[in-house]
């Protein structure tokens, strides 16, 4: 290893890069672009489900039970229903997630609190709305007296928390995915590029080593790869205000060490592909498990074993356990060890596979 | 100079063979080159000259056969060999978007010269090859001769001892194809060993040694005016109104070994002038009116009896 051949790989690296405009864009674009797509339009946490009231009992109290039930902005009451029939009827064409009934004797049901007051039916085809409406009915019955008390919009608010964090939870998640498809789509096709070009020919006439060209390669991403990092931490705290419960050095450790399996992923995926095309077509391929698998999409307790062994030998995994245990549960990376030691095993056995199939000869 | 007693030959090759599955691509192939030769390989595409230059700088390894670069074996010193080596591929292989500064020093760097002296050499290639003008501007930017005059530059900083060009006129014009082989034969005199791949005659004859290679066979070796000297046939020029009817006429007659229409004439190779009379008797006979007079021998009638070789015993078979 020559210090100074690892250098002009690397300066060449990044001049060429600089040049390049539509990855230079990429860099930036892409973290820019899937952090307000999953912030905003992919949006996980559930309002605005469409509601039909039948107030059957329509005193003062009902009607204010129902404006605070409006006011926490997970139902919006569309439809005002005279019989259970119409609400039926509202919820088959499709109008309608949910519906509330509030009883006739509704009056007396509060006084006594043995019953419940209300009644949520909702639309069972839908999994999201079915758990987040059910949250809803999870609401503490009041009893007799203490009721407007207890029903106190921040206690609402209280209530719908939990549904508003697991959606900050995407943001850390995302950092993730962000850095597999930009990290392992860049260095695919680092190595394919100069074979395509031609300038492998000339480079392995050359006293170049193929330790020293991979890492002249992989070195000008790191610093990337960390600059991503941090574009997608100050976005989310702009747009989200997601917090970062934990060490801002722990986390930039844990991407580093993430950051380091991608590229050596792409490097070995590089090795494989003969054209630019064909490794981006492998580096698409290995996205889909990490994003599906990874606990990213669903949650990773609820996936049969066997895709749970597969997904222990994606980094993305790891790197999501690390991600999501420093920056909300204020985790130290001693705790996480184990994630750390799979992606340091990962990024090593693929770096040497990669490194020994980088031959310095042409067949 | 005589080629033949200049020393220990910089490359030597025995039984050199390369099969890519079932072609195979370079036969049992001998070589020897001395100190300062210009040396050309000589032969039409798919002969084996880009393959055995590839093996003779370590890029490939042979199926069979050894080869000694510099003293040193093939391929188990290729690696110490890359500093005194350089190799100009056949396509421009340097990069695109990096200047022509940007990469001579990247090549500088990786063949590890020291700052102070890649920064005189660049300097000086630059002005040796006249791209001082255009350092600054992108390689892929360049026109054909001006990155091809990039590549020798690129090829030879490290100051090699041996220098292996593969087909290095293939997309240059006349004039810098000129230039370009002045500069070659300058490196010749400075001590530089070279061994350059071509398919144009005129090239061809300038090297100093020529070796013809036919399907991944050697057929033939030796400076081009022996070669030419050696024909073994006799250049006849038939001049007559119909070259193109004589042609077919003569076409596959024993003792032709070659026939070419050159503008109104029609060029002949024949065996020997036993087959002289027997040819015109035949031209007269289809009725065409023809003289055949002596025409002298070029290095296009020496490649095209070395490479047509088979057919001729072919078709003296009776």
């Amino acid at each position: 290893m020559n210090l100074r051949r690892l250098l002009a790989i690397v300066v060449k690296e990044l001049r060429q890069l600089r040049r390049d405009r539509l990855t230079f864009a990429m860099i930036v674009g892409i973290p820019v672009m899937q952090l307000v797509l999953f912030g905003y339009a992919i949006n996980l946490d559930v309002r605005q489900l469409q509601t039909a009231v039948l107030d059957q009992a329509d005193t003062a109290r009902s009607r204010e039970l129902l404006a605070q039930l409006e006011a926490t902005q997970v139902l919006e009451l569309r439809y005002r229903a005279a019989t259970p029939q119409e609400v039926k009827a509202l919820m088959r064409r499709g109008k309608i997630n949910v519906a509330v009934i509030v009883p006739v004797d509704f009056e007396l049901r509060l006084e006594r609190g043995d019953r419940p007051v209300l009644q949520l039916i909702v639309d069972g085809s839908d999994q999201v709305v079915q758990a987040s409406a059910r949250q809803l009915a999870r609401f503490p019955v009041p009893d007799a007296r203490g009721w407007t008390e207890r029903v106190a919009p921040i206690e609402v608010v209280n209530f719908y928390n939990p549904e508003r964090r697991a959606a900050i939870n995407t943001v850390p998640g995302l950092i993730g995915v962000i850095l597999t498809m930009t990290m392992v789509l860049f260095t695919a096709i680092a190595l394919v590029r100069e074979r395509e070009n031609g300038n492998l020919e000339m480079l392995i006439a050359t006293p170049v080593s193929p330790w020293e060209l991979t890492l002249g390669k992989v070195l000008p991403f790191v610093g990337i790869g960390l600059i991503q990092v941090t574009v997608v931490l100050l976005l989310g705290q702009w747009l989200f205000a997601v917090p970062i419960r934990g060490s801002l050095l722990a986390l930039y450790l844990a991407a580093l060490v993430f950051i380091l399996a991608s590229l050596s992923l792409g490097i070995f995926l590089s090795t494989l592909a003969r054209s630019q095309f064909q490794a981006m077509q492998m580096a698409f391929f290995t996205f889909l498990p990490q994003i599906l698998l990874s606990g990213f999409m669903f949650p990773f307790a609820g996936m049969p074993q066997v895709a749970q062994w597969l997904a222990e030998l994606l980094p993305l995994t790891h790197f999501l356990r690390l991600v999501r245990g420093i920056m909300l549960r204020d985790a130290g990376l001693l705790e996480l060890w184990p994630a750390l030691a799979a992606l340091g095993a990962f990024t090593l056995v693929m770096l040497s596979v990669a490194v020994g199939r980088t031959r310095k000869r042409l067949d | 100079m005589n080629a033949d007693d200049a020393g220990l030959p910089v490359i030597r090759v025995r039984g050199l063979g390369k099969r890519f599955g079932p072609v195979v691509a370079v036969d049992a192939l001998d070589l020897d080159v001395r100190p300062r030769e210009v040396y050309g390989f000589l032969g039409p595409n798919g002969s084996g000259k880009s393959t055995t230059l590839r093996m003779l700088c370590g890029l490939l390894r042979p199926s069979g056969g050894e080869i000694e670069v510099l003293g040193l074996p093939l391929p188990q010193a290729a690696e110490g060999l890359k500093r005194r080596l350089g190799y100009m591929t056949q396509s421009f292989s340097l990069y695109r978007d990096l200047s022509v500064a940007e990469n001579l020093g990247f090549l500088a760097a990786v063949h590890g010269l020291p700052r102070r002296r890649a920064r005189r050499r660049i300097q000086a290639l630059l002005e040796r090859y006249w791209l001082t003008d255009l350092r600054d501007q992108f390689a892929g930017t360049l026109s054909g001769g001006q990155k091809q005059r990039l590549a020798l530059a690129g090829a030879v900083l490290h100051e090699p001892e041996l220098l292996l060009l593969d087909e290095p006129t293939s997309a240059v014009d006349p004039q810098s194809r000129r230039e370009f082989w002045e500069s070659l034969f300058e490196l010749a005199d400075a001590g530089t060993t070279i061994l350059v791949s071509t398919h144009y005659m005129d090239e061809a004859e300038r090297c100093t040694r020529l070796a013809i290679l036919d399907r991944g066979r050697l057929v033939a070796d030796d400076t081009p005016r022996r070669l030419m000297a050696a024909l073994p046939g006799l250049p006849l020029l038939v001049e007559c109104d119909r070259p193109r009817q004589a042609q077919q006429v003569l076409e596959g007659q024993p003792g032709v070994i070659a026939l070419a229409q050159i503008g109104a004439a029609l060029r002949l190779l024949v065996a020997d002038a036993r087959y002289e009379t027997a040819l015109r008797a035949r031209l007269h006979a289809a009725g065409i009116e023809a003289r055949l007079v002596p025409g002298t021998a070029n290095l296009e009638d020496v490649f095209v009896a070395a490479t047509q070789r088979p057919r001729q015993a072919a078709g003296e078979t009776p």
